[in-house]
């Protein structure tokens, strides 16, 4: 058996037992991101106050690296400022494209172990859907 | 490895070249050097565009077309060469049926009904010729384990019914249907029957004049040939009395500026020029596959897909869809494991250097129907071996705790 795999314990933690994965009570912002061709589908929940983050959570179904990543990404940005957000989302999705410096990365804290992504094209979709599905969210903040 | 898995894996350089277990077979076949080098020798020694040229380069290539036809018509049991017309592949061949027969003879009224069970390209050509039509399209729904039965089709069929589409083998659950049986109640209510044979041309022996299908399409990728090339069988007179799919040349007899006459079957329906170096690899294909005989194909098929689900059923975070009994399956074995996705299980085999498939392969509607969004799927041919499932079974049971699980 080969040991080098990249489902490491951050990311099975964060799929087993995540802590932003739930009904979130007072969310001014919800929207659902679908990856049609994997079946994942999550709903993303924000409470946002004066352009701050205040808290979010997460519903849905999907792949371990979809809902690891959406859980990192709430773990990352709640309590920040939206545009603060905006920018770590950027961050996040150029590391995905393989377009990052190693500093950007370390301000995505856990997030930044799904980098290998950037060399499994099949999983690209699972990685960016929560990240994405906050960007249009934020868009309309 | 016994002798035998020895020299089978020798015709299948990628095996060896690229440190793969493929499990993969329901999606396409890996190539033996014979297929590679038949469509080679073509290239290097007949190559000139066939059925018009008067020169002996291009009767050598009519030649080589034409006796590929006939190794395929012989395959199936056609009664004739010209009831096999070549396309790209089976989806290519199901369309031909929905664009030239379908959406000529069938109007306002009239019904097709295709099973629940259909991959989409036995689905979508019938979800469109029915809106071009006004034709209403039924969906016959098999039970949880796949059973369709013709009784089952007795039941909702009627003289409204034109076309009834069923797959041999379908590519989820891997059970053979009865298309003798289910021809016999189509044709008893006025209704012909498509068979999609994606699925079963290359893992059982097929006889169409014995199963009285009208139609049948398949894919020669799935079956050891190159890709990029099918066929669609079907009966001549239905041949003859449908129109030209697509228009150009290759397929007419006389051109005016106002119209054409269209060349005999099957050429009126191969507008273009054809895939001549596919159908060449196609045809060895099929002597590759008839050295080995059916005895050896399916016995090793039929052992491997035993060998793997008896496995499978000490493991209780396992759970194969389909039948309990091995022979229902013809090596395609699509399961679901506790707590895992299935990209997620994709990925980890792929970790493992095995080759499986996860999604929803091609068959939405069907998935839905069992409830669940996507499955893995292992689907083998007759170059796997022990070794193989036994790899497969391994990782199998690593997954749960890679992924974080205690057991």
């Amino acid at each position: 058996m080969q040991n080098n795999t990249f489902y490491n314990e951050v990311l099975t933690d964060h799929n087993l037992h995540p802590v932003h994965k739930h009904h979130l009570e007072g969310a001014n912002f919800s929207l659902e991101g679908v990856n049609p061709s994997c079946g994942d589908d999550i709903v993303l929940s924000l409470k946002v106050e004066d352009g701050k983050i205040v808290d979010g959570a997460y519903e849905g179904d999907g792949c371990a690296i979809s809902q690891a990543s959406a859980d990192m990404m709430l773990d990352l940005v709640i309590g920040k400022s939206k545009d603060e957000a905006q920018r770590l989302a950027d961050i996040f999705l150029r590391m995905i494209k393989g377009t990052v410096t190693e500093e950007e990365m370390e301000e995505l804290e856990e997030a930044s172990i799904l980098s290998d992504v950037s060399h499994m094209p099949a999983r690209v979709k699972c990685a960016v859907l929560g990240w994405h599905t906050m960007q249009e969210m934020l868009e309309e903040v | 490895m016994t002798e035998k898995d020895k020299l089978i894996r020798k015709e299948f350089p990628i095996l060896k070249n690229r440190n793969v277990i493929y499990l993969d077979n329901a999606a396409t076949s890996q190539k033996p050097p014979c297929v590679i080098e038949a469509a080679n020798q073509y290239y290097s020694m007949h190559n000139a565009n066939p059925l018009r040229g008067l020169y002996e380069l291009s009767v050598d290539a009519t030649d080589a077309y034409e006796n590929a036809r006939k190794t395929v018509a012989d395959f199936i049991g056609a009664a004739r060469p010209e009831e096999i017309v070549f396309t790209r592949n089976a989806s290519e061949s199901l369309n031909l049926i929905a664009y030239s027969y379908a959406r000529t003879f069938l109007k306002e009224g009239d019904e097709i009904i295709c099973t629940i069970a259909e991959h989409h390209s036995n689905m979508l050509p019938w979800q469109q010729a029915a809106k071009a039509t006004g034709a209403k399209l039924t969906y016959l729904y098999c039970e949880k384990d796949g059973t369709l039965t013709p009784e089952m089709l007795e039941e909702i069929i009627s003289e409204k019914t034109k076309l009834v589409a069923v797959t041999q083998i379908s590519n989820v659950f891997g059970r053979l249907n009865d298309i003798k049986g289910f021809a016999k109640v189509a044709h008893a209510n006025g209704a012909l029957l498509v068979a999609d044979g994606a699925q079963s041309v290359p893992h059982v022996p097929v006889d169409v004049q014995d199963l009285d299908c009208d139609f049948m399409a398949f894919s020669g990728h799935k079956m050891f040939a190159p890709m990029g090339i099918g066929a669609l069988y079907a009966k001549y007179d239905l041949l003859e009395k449908m129109p030209p799919f697509l228009f150009g040349g290759e397929m007419i007899e006389y051109v005016t500026t106002e119209g054409a006459t269209y060349a005999e079957v099957p050429h009126k329906f191969e507008a273009g020029t054809v895939n001549v170096g596919g159908a060449v690899g196609l045809a060895e294909a099929i002597r590759f596959m008839q050295r080995f005989g059916w005895e050896t194909i399916t016995k090793r098929e039929d052992e491997l897909t035993a060998y793997a689900m008896e496995k499978m059923k000490e493991y209780p975070y396992v759970h194969v869809i389909g039948s309990d009994d091995p022979k229902e399956h013809h090596g395609i074995l699509t399961f679901k494991l506790d707590g895992v996705h299935p990209h997620d299980i994709a990925a980890i085999f792929d970790e493992h250097g095995i080759a499986v498939r996860a999604g929803h392969h091609c068959a939405q509607p069907l998935m839905k129907y069992l409830g669940t969004l996507s499955t893995t799927r292992a689907s083998l041919a007759f170059y796997n071996n022990k070794e193989d499932i036994d790899a497969f079974i391994e990782t199998l049971m690593e997954i749960r705790k890679e992924m974080g699980y205690a057991e």
